[in-house]
């Protein structure tokens, strides 16, 4: 590792939003994750984790996130505790969060958790003395996910700078797309939403990009919107998320990526998804060079070595 | 037109003016008043004045803590301390509103972690001091309807 990154100290920081790092702080967590590829790849491999012990505590069912952190921990030499089905703890005699994690605290040496709540781990982050890493509160942040989409961007576009990016999809509940907005426009991009009108992007993102110098295109027209872009974020409609059953039947299937869509689209557009996708990209896509929506799945392995390796003091 | 005085002069103690009309109930509610003091409490509500409406609040013989009055600026932030010595204002300021306030707004996000079972307090932070913004320290929500989300 870099002398600077060392002198950036993450040792002990909890990684909790995007909104809590620097563009600076961003980069190096990004040059790190570079880094970490081989090791990800299991062509190098470094016991710089050994001894240490992560907490892994799942309150909502996940696939990527939770895999990929334990891959991590395991790629670096290190150990995983935890659970992915909160039913078969304390919590279900009633147990507070705040005593979940003193408790969990204690036997560990990092936490990664993902909980209902929106702002649990930051909660977390305050009874613990072990950095808290945030895998997704409720329909809240999920600055991992975030990290992981700006390196796949970088790696794929080399910078971020000025890249025509499209957001489509459910932008009013999607729990990924606000912080990456925030993070897109913290870096200069060129940023257009697409969605229903009712699943619109709210107010407060679009204030927060437009205070960060990026004035955002906001439409229902897809076609129209991918025409000269580079990179285009697919977000599923979220069924979970809908207050009612009505609203989601309306809007489900209101866009589909296909190779007709795609025609529309310049050569070396990029089609990324946080994953996982129902019916908004047809798997014809899947073995275009279009689609970059697993090798998007992978980076979520070295940018979570990098965070783990960085929090927890072990480094390459 | 000929002066009158709704509520009595008081000798020594605290006079909160200039409180938005209406919201001196809550005012008391914020400042923990009466529970924890004996001294006398009078409160006058739509009271005429040159801008309009006002309620007044005014505790006898006690000089409340101009730091933790500050928080009353959430829903009055026009509101003066005045501190009285002997009939005579003896210092007067204007309500300001800390950078965070803590256990005073319930946050208006259900599913936020403040709103479960967890032994913490609700925690804002001021983004806006005129008018009153706020932000969950948890959720990072904003609430619309702060005055009617006094603990």
């Amino acid at each position: 590792m870099s002398f600077f990154l060392i002198q950036m100290n993450f040792k002990g920081k909890d990684i909790i939003s995007i909104k809590d790092f620097s563009k600076k702080e961003i980069n190096h967590i990004l040059s790190y994750a570079q880094e970490m590829v081989p090791y990800a790849l299991g062509e190098k491999y470094k016991n710089i984790l050994n001894g240490k012990v992560l907490s892994s505590l799942f309150f909502e069912p996940s696939t990527r996130t939770r895999l990929s952190f334990e891959s991590s921990m395991n790629r670096l030499g290190g150990r995983v505790i935890g659970f992915s089905d909160p039913s078969g703890t304390s919590q279900k005699k009633g147990e507070s969060l705040a005593d979940t994690i003193r408790m969990a605290d204690s036997y560990s040496d990092a936490i990664v958790i993902r909980h209902p709540h929106e702002g649990a781990a930051r909660l977390a982050a305050e009874f613990a003395n072990a950095p808290v890493l945030n895998a997704g509160d409720g329909a809240g942040r999920h600055p991992t996910q975030c990290l992981l989409d700006l390196f796949t961007i970088r790696s794929e576009k080399k910078r971020i700078k000025n890249k025509d990016i499209v957001l489509l999809g459910d932008l009013k509940y999607g729990r990924t797309v606000h912080s990456l907005a925030y993070a897109l426009a913290l870096y200069g991009a060129k940023l257009t939403f697409v969605s229903p009108t009712s699943l619109k992007m709210p107010n407060e993102v679009i204030n927060e990009c437009k205070e960060l110098g990026v004035e955002p295109t906001q439409t229902s027209n897809l076609e129209k919107a991918i025409k000269d872009e580079d990179v285009l974020y697919v977000t599923r409609i979220q069924k979970e998320r809908f207050p009612d059953a009505e609203e989601y039947n309306r809007v489900v299937g209101a866009y589909k990526i296909d190779n007709n869509l795609l025609k529309n689209g310049k050569e070396n557009l990029i089609v990324m998804h946080p994953l996982p996708r129902v019916t908004e990209i047809d798997p014809e896509i899947d073995s275009t060079h279009h689609a970059i929506y697993f090798k998007q799945a992978f980076n979520g392995v070295p940018v979570r070595m990098a965070l783990l390796s960085l929090v927890t003091g072990g480094r390459l | 037109m000929k002066k009158e005085l709704k509520v009595p002069r008081i000798k020594d103690g605290t006079v909160i003016d200039h409180i938005t009309a209406g919201n001196a109930v809550k005012v008391l509610h914020i400042l923990g008043i009466p529970k924890g003091t004996s001294s006398i409490v009078s409160v006058a509500m739509n009271v005429k004045s040159e801008l309009g409406k006002k309620d007044i609040v005014k505790v006898e013989n006690r000089e409340l803590d101009p730091h933790e009055v500050n928080k009353i600026a959430l829903i009055a932030p026009k509101a003066t301390i005045n501190f009285i010595r002997d009939y005579e204002v003896a210092k007067k300021h204007k309500v300001k509103l800390p950078d965070e306030i803590v256990g005073i707004v319930s946050c208006s996000n259900p599913t936020c972690v403040s709103n479960a079972k967890e032994p913490v307090k609700s925690r804002f932070k001021i983004i806006s001091k005129d008018p009153p913004r706020i932000k969950c320290y948890y959720c990072e929500r904003e609430p619309e309807d702060i005055a009617d989300r006094i603990i």
